[in-house]
């Protein structure tokens, strides 16, 4: 049986509620706020272990040590990877797409091999992929949307060419969520590698790389209750060996000559120079408070107001929502007719009212939907229906100031 | 919303960022569209709204005969640019230099001799709202361009 989120007792564990009590936060899919479980996992690490990782004989260092490789264990277990060394650190989703474009796309892409990216991927997953192509003679292709904002004909785009699938999971425009399973399982048969862009999908729903079958998975902390300036690369253990390092320095080596160095193992090989301790610690807590949560819960909890958006929305004359994806999470991007998105956002601010006005790193699809801007609302576990209701009347409102 | 202590909080009134002035302009921008006499002719473009600003001037003797906008926007850069053009037409090069820093001074600093500014004035909102400057600023920006003989496209980034 679901047990119900209650997300006035969640709010309670965020600060930024208590300093600004009428704050309407709907720009998760932005940046999610943080709870205060996940600032203290930060504080503690400094008030109490402060030390570097994985070079120190002392006993701070060594607690230093295990509470970094804890997170990195609690993450691999929830994203239900086989082993914690298929998870890297990085600073941040882009960060872990631009690993694999150089130490995995720069070495094993030549002229006439496919890069397949889709119409409604974030910049993140499209530029590293275009410089890719640039120095690799490699070719980039597209993947088609649809209006409804749906992948279009995919598996007539995945041929004998394509060695690499490049795909969000879930859309921060639209809330698509895209067939991973099966487009992964048509991908590997053409002989292609997987890449997941889950920067939308693992902070809102359950999700196991395993069973999705990718070989890379990317993400943010910021964006699941984390602290900023850390991301994480799941990447298949064969596939991370077989790899060269990214970027050099200290920690990823085993032993440097002047002439030559050779490598440490996974994951460390990938994790150059001083890692990013406090913030993986604090990503390590987001985990803890998110599976205490449950994400099936959360997930619910974001189609109910998904459901009650959408309605809400949908009874203002003169707001065009776009997209209309049959599988999606909770994030709407609509329009004001007549009204710029960020005229719109601005009034919204006025009331407290936090949405995305912009292309939301998304130029592609803002020329295929023939608009330069939408406003944006996303949701998350603290966010209710009343915030709704305000984003309602506050809509109302400043469509009577323009018109 | 209420501030932390200690952390100062300016109550503002958004109607001084869209007073019926910018409304007006924004509904009914006044010299919109391209202009057939135009023999200088810059681009804007604001990557943050996506605003794109095209000018057309007819500048002879060193003075703006016509001058004309095109382009979409949010209402702050429409409104902006179409009270630009009224100001700018008809002005010297010369005068108009001096227009635009007096711009410059209002939506950055705020602050400004009332006296002078005239219609300007409706912009000094804008400072309030540093996101907003860009918006504002845009058509000046690209003004200036023109008055300079560049021939770049303005970006806001
Ligand atoms: C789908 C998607 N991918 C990637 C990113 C990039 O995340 P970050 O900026 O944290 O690297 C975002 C963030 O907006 C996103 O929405």
């Amino acid at each position: 049986m679901i047990q119900h989120l209650h997300p006035e007792t969640i709010r309670k564990d965020f600060a930024i509620f208590n300093a600004h009590p009428d704050l309407v936060y709907l720009d998760s899919a932005a940046t999610s706020q943080t709870p205060i479980q996940v600032t203290d996992a930060v504080l503690n690490y400094y008030e109490s272990f402060n030390a570097n990782v994985h070079r120190t004989i002392y006993s701070i260092g060594n607690e230093a040590t295990q509470a970094y490789e804890a997170a990195r264990k609690k993450i691999a277990d929830f994203i239900g990877a086989e082993d914690a060394a298929s998870v890297i650190f990085t600073k941040s989703a882009t960060e872990a797409i631009n690993l694999v474009a150089h130490a995995w796309g720069r070495k094993n892409l030549s002229a006439g091999d496919e890069i397949l990216i889709t119409e409604m991927e974030h910049h993140s997953n499209i530029v590293p992929w275009q410089l890719t192509a640039k120095e690799t003679g490699g070719d980039l292709k597209y993947i088609p949307i649809s209006q409804e904002g749906e992948l279009e004909d995919w598996e007539n785009c995945i041929s004998e060419k394509t060695k690499l699938v490049a795909i969000t999971h879930q859309s921060n425009v639209f809330g698509t969520i895209n067939p991973i399973k099966e487009l992964a399982a048509k991908a590997h048969a053409a002989g292609a590698l997987v890449l997941v862009d889950a920067a939308q999908s693992v902070p809102h729903s359950k999700v196991n790389v395993q069973e999705l079958g990718c070989d890379f998975f990317a993400f943010s902390g910021h964006k699941m209750l984390g602290p900023t300036g850390v991301g994480v690369l799941y990447g298949k253990t064969d596939l991370l060996e077989k790899m060269d390092p990214f970027l050099g320095g200290g920690e990823m080596i085993k032993t440097v000559t002047m002439e030559t160095s050779t490598w440490n193992e996974i994951p460390h090989k990938f994790e150059a120079g001083t890692p990013n301790i406090a913030q993986a610690i604090g990503l390590g807590a987001a985990a803890d408070y998110l599976n205490d949560i449950g994400m099936e819960n959360v997930y619910a909890h974001e189609q109910e107001l998904l459901q009650y958006t959408l309605n809400a929305l949908g009874d203002l004359p003169g707001i065009t929502i776009h997209g209309n994806p049959k599988k999606r999470g909770g994030v709407v991007s609509f329009n004001v007719d007549g009204i710029h998105p960020h005229d719109a956002a601005q009034f919204l601010d006025d009331d407290g009212i936090a949405v995305r006005a912009g292309h939301h790193c998304a130029q592609p699809i803002m020329q295929k939907l023939g608009v330069a801007a939408t406003c944006r609302a996303s949701a998350y576990l603290y966010n209710t229906k009343s915030d709704i209701d305000k984003l309602h009347d506050s809509l109302e409102k400043v469509k009577s100031v323009f018109n | 919303m209420a501030g932390k202590p200690g952390y100062q909080y300016v109550m503002q009134d958004i109607r001084e960022l869209y007073q019926e002035v910018i409304l007006d302009h924004n509904q009914n921008p006044r010299n919109f569209g391209p202009l057939e006499s135009a023999n200088r002719e810059a681009e804007g473009f604001n990557p943050l709204c996506g605003d794109q600003l095209k000018l057309y001037a007819d500048i002879e003797n060193d003075a703006i005969k016509d001058i004309h906008f095109d382009g979409s926007g949010c209402a702050i850069f429409k409104a902006s640019s179409s009270i630009m053009t009224e100001l700018a037409k008809g002005k010297s090069v010369e005068e108009a230099d001096t227009l635009f820093d007096q711009f410059h001074e209002l939506v950055t600093t705020g602050s400004a001799d009332a006296e002078s500014l005239g219609k300007l004035a409706v912009m000094a909102g804008v400072h309030q709202y540093p996101a907003r400057v860009k918006c504002a600023s845009l058509a000046w920006h690209t003004l200036k361009n023109i008055l300079d003989g560049s021939n770049e496209t303005v970006t806001t980034e």
